[in-house]
């Protein structure tokens, strides 16, 4: 990874921490364990239909998965290389790690391009 | 960061650092936990684009999909996706004074305020999305 690089993944991950630090504590307590526990009722197939087919909705979602996927990137190469002192395999993390996150952003942006 | 290959030079003292150093002191354990909660961060946002894609399949997916959500050990991974994601909230929103200064007038705007305005901001989109989400019929 040049040194040249850093600032842009470095300007992903910041934005991403962001990102998933405001929305995801709500969206997971409210759709995957107060819902399905039957604390709130679960939304239903033609609802969440109708939010997918609104653009900005479909926008800000890609926005928060692929963000928040290179956030993670970042962080847990980092983890490896300094926890786990793999210093030798820097190389090989860094294409593992941002490499996941770009290919699932591939994947999120052909989900939420076809979704509507 | 050098990451190229070091060749041997007998005249460098390097102390070898066991891979567990971070169990040493609870703070470098604190570290540890902290960027190991972008895993959970990771998690939910696959989850949301495999939501989304078992929505875009259609009606039988997504029942399939809500009956997966309901299992009990399906609640419980993600209770603790959950206590992930709030610590990565606590802890990167409780970092911000630090990385971001802010200046008015110039003078450096205390820590205090830049913490109470990333904390307002988090309950501001907090009660947004929560709106939102329990508008969905």
């Amino acid at each position: 990874m040049r040194r040249s690089r850093e600032p842009f993944l470095w300007a992903l991950f910041s934005s991403g921490g962001m990102l998933a630090a405001m929305v995801l504590p709500v969206a997971i307590f409210m759709l995957w364990v107060a819902a399905p526990l039957g604390w709130i009722p679960l939304p239903s197939y033609a609802g969440l239909r109708a939010a997918l087919a609104h653009p900005v909705v479909r926008l800000g979602l890609f926005g928060v998965v692929s963000l928040s996927l290179f956030h993670w990137a970042h962080r847990f190469r980092y983890t490896l290389y300094d926890g786990l002192q793999l210093y030798h395999l820097n190389k090989l993390i860094a294409v593992l790690t941002y490499g996941t996150a770009a290919a699932l952003t591939l994947v999120a942006a052909y989900v939420f391009g076809s979704a509507g | 960061m050098k990451s190229g290959y070091t060749p041997y030079h007998p005249k460098w003292y390097r102390s070898r650092i066991p891979i567990f150093w971070w169990l040493r002191k609870p703070a470098y354990a604190r570290f540890i936990v902290r960027e190991l909660t972008s895993v959970p961060v990771a998690y939910a946002a696959l989850l949301v684009l495999v939501e989304a894609g078992v929505v875009t399949r259609g009606p039988a997916a997504y029942a399939a999909f809500v009956t997966w959500l309901q299992q009990p050990m399906v609640v419980g991974l993600h209770v603790a996706v959950l206590v992930g994601a709030a610590l990565h909230t606590i802890t990167w929103l409780n970092l911000a004074p630090k990385a971001l200064v802010v200046r008015a007038a110039g003078h450096r705007l205390p820590s205090a305020i830049v913490l109470a305005a990333h904390w307002a901001g988090w309950v501001a989109v907090t009660g947004l999305v929560g709106w939102l989400i329990s508008r969905l019929p």
